[in-house]
């Protein structure tokens, strides 16, 4: 400790070191959001346009909610692979229920419940059945689909004057005599914010987000730390299916409509959004506002391909390129980590 | 101390693996402010016993008392919350989490709004500090600390729980001196402070530093319990290895020594073959058809000179000459095209391939040394096979069995047999009679003696000295990663005489 001179500036250097190295995918995804709005706004023109940003808000609140819930699995190293069937198990149950009369209040409590169920039966299969978060999420996936496509496989809509509105019905903050100019927010994004700060609660404000993080880091090691592991599974999938139930509130009030293939591959969006926004695929490090984020970039490239009149057939390409830049990304990361 | 209360009483535990009873009735009392060390070779029981102290293992007939309560643990967190915190050879911390996160896992300080972080790193802050690491910043990730560093965390998080008896299995395994030094002074203040500590290790010097009290097993059974400063080294050894001093000292029935014509050049020559943190360097010569046993205890650096020898682990230091010609040998195909085989003493995961059959388990290395390009024809495949298995009297006959479904001799037999196939100069066996019956022991030290006397360079790495002695021609002993002696195998050479030589030499690490 001769050197105390020393130590301060060598620990502040370290740590933000620290800093960057876990974050570095991160806050790639800010400068990439900020950028591709840039890039937008110089070419087009239009994408700083307050209708524009509402717009993206509202049409993805459901994408951000999925990108949350899928960050809790994904950090464990689990994925659920059933949000995108829990979307339309319940959209179908949800509207056939509205049209049958039920009160909105009382669909959305039974939708919820009902993703609670399959993110149950999906921990159990994980932790009871020692099955693959994988392959146990693939199963209930099936499932939820097939039971959709059971109840029915029309195109249902909702009956005029249901409560479903209040989550749709835009808000405006600033009203332009130009629409396109207009601040707007509607519930679902309220939903989809809460969502947000509750997920970044749960992981770094509680000892289940704590665990989380432990599991994905080494779930033996975690065990015989005595963490509470089994519970935190529990915890985890379950909440990632209500909320994929959530999704599916948030996504028909705003559609007004639904059939049995909705959400086909929105698991995948959900998995590339997060991926996008810097978590590891393998678990241990992550952000929720990665997540968040990344939901917005892969929701950005839709319109962004388009105005540059990419064929629409070609945004999946954009799409898997940016998962393998941010994939390269983290490998160089862990890399660079790994070497200290 | 023994006038004090016992913080741990286990009695008559036993576990049963299916066809195996690990542990057989086996007492175990742990004193608060006392380091016990528990003393065993490999599969003697010790990390099932300590298994069965930290909940991992469920028993199937015993009784656990701890601090005066009957505990039945159902898992690790029973095991914690009754005041047993265990810290692993292999580090059991979380790397992508900070050092303050690790120490604090589980029992972060919370506020109104959850977890408090500048509470939490404060007291993270406070145990690090017990355990002299007040210069590292909790929130420094814990990948970036040495693994020396990452279990003294380990031990500082055992602190956060409050432990009453604290088990530290093989903590000095990847440390140096100095680091040990550290941790001793650690585990001394952690002694002083009430708390009971459970030790492990394998090197004997180490165990007379620390420990107050032993625990002797061996094969699942209880055979001891002892002060430390009443038991001489050798009393110890003969009580973890089966043999009385006395008894040690009376086998006789050896071969009679191959001597070295003048001027004769060895197989091998290697001068200061060593790695670092394995085995520090060594120089060692092996005749044409000489047994060379390696005697040492577990961690002694047995089977990790042997390794070296093959290439299997790469050498950072030292010269390796092969009749006389330099070569360099840092891998198993340069080892084999250079006549060098070795079996390995982990004959279930490194040795046998259990779903391919007795003739693919003996074809396999030397299809391998000619190239897959190049089959080996089906007839002389047939030969060769043959040949093999009615060399080494493999049982049942069968070439098309799966390895998996012989017994454990036989699984020996046959990758013996593999490694003569590819007709080595040197062959290295390491523990080839481990866990194998009498009769297939018998056989195996008879091929061993019948090679050499054909002319073949034979080590011969065994944890049984008695072995050991009875085979070979020339019997170098090793300590603590070191080559202690080399003692020319004679009538004046038993048992005791490696005994005794393990036990008074000092080792400095």
């Amino acid at each position: 400790m001769t050197t105390a001179t020393a130590t301060p500036a060598k620990k502040a250097a370290k740590k933000t070191r620290r800093l960057d190295a876990q974050m570095i995918p991160t806050i790639a995804a800010v400068v990439i959001f900020i950028l591709m709005i840039i890039m937008g706004q110089a070419l087009f023109g239009t994408y700083l346009r307050l209708g524009f940003i509402s717009s993206l808000f509202i049409d993805h609140a459901y994408l951000i909610i999925l990108a949350v819930a899928m960050t809790l699995p994904i950090l464990t190293g689990g994925i659920d692979l059933s949000v995108g069937a829990i979307v339309a198990i319940t959209a179908v149950i949800g509207i056939k229920l509205a049209n049958a009369g039920v009160p909105a209040v009382l669909v959305m409590v039974i939708m919820l419940l009902i993703g609670a169920v399959f993110g149950a039966l999906a921990a159990t299969l994980i932790e009871e059945f020692n099955m693959q978060p994988f392959i146990a999420t693939l199963s209930t996936m099936f499932l939820a689909r097939g039971i959709a496509s059971i109840i029915s496989t029309d195109s249902l809509t909702f009956p005029d004057n249901n409560n479903f509105d209040v989550i749709s019905d835009e808000i405006k903050i600033i009203d332009n005599p130009k629409i396109s100019n207009d601040l707007s927010f509607n519930l679902g994004v309220v939903i989809a914010i809460v969502v947000l700060i509750g997920g970044y609660i749960l992981l770094h404000h509680t000892r289940t987000g704590r665990t989380i993080y432990a599991i994905g880091g080494s779930r033996s090691s975690a065990e015989l730390m005595g963490l509470p592991v089994r519970r935190a599974q529990f915890t985890i999938y379950i909440t990632s299916a209500t909320l994929a139930a959530l999704a599916s509130i948030v996504y028909i009030a705003n559609i007004g409509s639904a059939k049995n293939t909705v959400g086909v591959g929105w698991e995948l969006d959900a998995v590339a959004s997060v991926v996008i926004g810097g978590t590891i695929i393998t678990g241990g490090f992550g952000y929720v506002l990665g997540s968040a984020l990344g939901a917005l970039v892969r929701s950005i490239i839709d319109p962004l391909t388009a105005d540059f009149g990419v064929p629409a057939e070609w945004t999946t390409i954009v799409v898997g390129l940016m998962i393998l830049i941010f994939v390269v990304l983290q490998r160089v990361v862990t890399a660079v980590g790994d070497k200290k | 101390m023994t006038d004090k209360t016992p913080i741990v009483v286990m009695k008559g535990i036993t576990i049963e693996f299916p066809g195996v009873k690990a542990l057989d009735g086996v007492d175990l009392t742990l004193y608060p402010g006392e380091v016990h060390a528990l003393m065993g070779e490999n599969g003697a029981g010790k990390s099932t016993m300590i298994k069965a102290l930290t909940g991992v293992y469920k028993i199937d007939a015993g009784s656990i008392v701890v601090d005066g309560k009957p505990q039945q643990f159902n898992g690790t967190l029973d095991a914690q919350n009754a005041g047993i915190a265990t810290v692993y050879q292999e580090v059991n911390l979380c790397t992508n989490l900070s050092v303050g996160e690790n120490v604090m896992l589980g029992h972060e300080k919370r506020g109104p709004f959850g977890i408090d972080w500048r509470k939490t790193h404060e007291a993270a802050k406070k145990y690090l500090k017990q355990m002299g690491l007040e210069h590292i910043d909790p929130h420094t990730p814990l990948s970036s600390i040495s693994i020396a560093m990452q279990q003294l965390v380990a031990i500082a998080r055992a602190m956060v729980i409050n432990a009453k008896v604290l088990i530290l299995d093989e903590p000095t395994s990847s440390l140096d001196a100095n680091e040990v030094k550290d941790l001793f002074a650690i585990m001394r203040k952690v002694r002083d402070s009430g708390v009971a500590i459970l030790f492990v290790s394998h090197f004997l010097d180490q165990i007379y530093e620390i420990t107050d009290r032993l625990t002797i097993l061996r094969n699942g059974k209880f055979i001891k319990e002892v002060m430390t400063k009443d038991t001489p080294r050798d009393e110890l050894i003969g009580m973890m290895i089966g043999k009385s001093a006395e008894e040690l000292s009376q086998i006789g029935a050896k071969k009679a020594r191959r001597e070295i014509t003048p001027g004769e050049k060895p197989i091998v020559d290697v001068k200061g073959l060593g790695k670092k943190g394995t085995i520090n360097p060594t120089d060692l010569d092996i005749y044409a058809g000489e047994v060379v046993g390696f005697a040492g205890l577990l961690g002694s650096g047995r089977t990790e000179l042997g390794r070296l020898l093959y290439g299997a682990d790469k050498p950072d230091s030292g010269t390796y000459e092969l009749n006389g010609k330099q070569v360099s040998i840092n891998d198993p195909y340069t080892a084999l095209k250079n006549k060098i085989a070795y079996s390995t003493e982990n004959r279930r995961d490194e040795g046998i391939i259990g779903d391919l059959t007795v003739r693919q388990n003996i074809l396999i290395a030397l299809q391998a040394t000619r190239g897959m390009f190049k089959p080996i024809p089906k007839k002389e495949a047939d030969e060769i096979v043959d040949k093999y298995m009615k060399e080494m009297n493999v049982r049942p006959a069968d070439p098309d069995r799966p390895i998996k479904n012989l017994s454990g001799g036989n699984q020996q037999k046959v990758l013996i047999g593999r490694w003569l196939a590819t007709h080595p100069e040197l062959l290295i066996l390491d523990e080839p009679t481990r866990g194998i019956d009498i009769g297939a022991k018998a056989e195996i030290q008879q091929v061993v003696l019948d090679l050499a006397s054909k002319g073949m360079g034979v080590v011969f790495i065994s944890s049984e000295m008695e072995e050991v002695v009875r085979l070979s021609d020339d019997i170098e002993v090793l300590k603590d990663r070191h080559k202690i002696a080399e003692i020319e195998n004679d009538d004046t050479v038993s048992q005791s005489t490696i005994v005794e030589t393990i036990a008074n030499t000092n080792v400095n690490n």
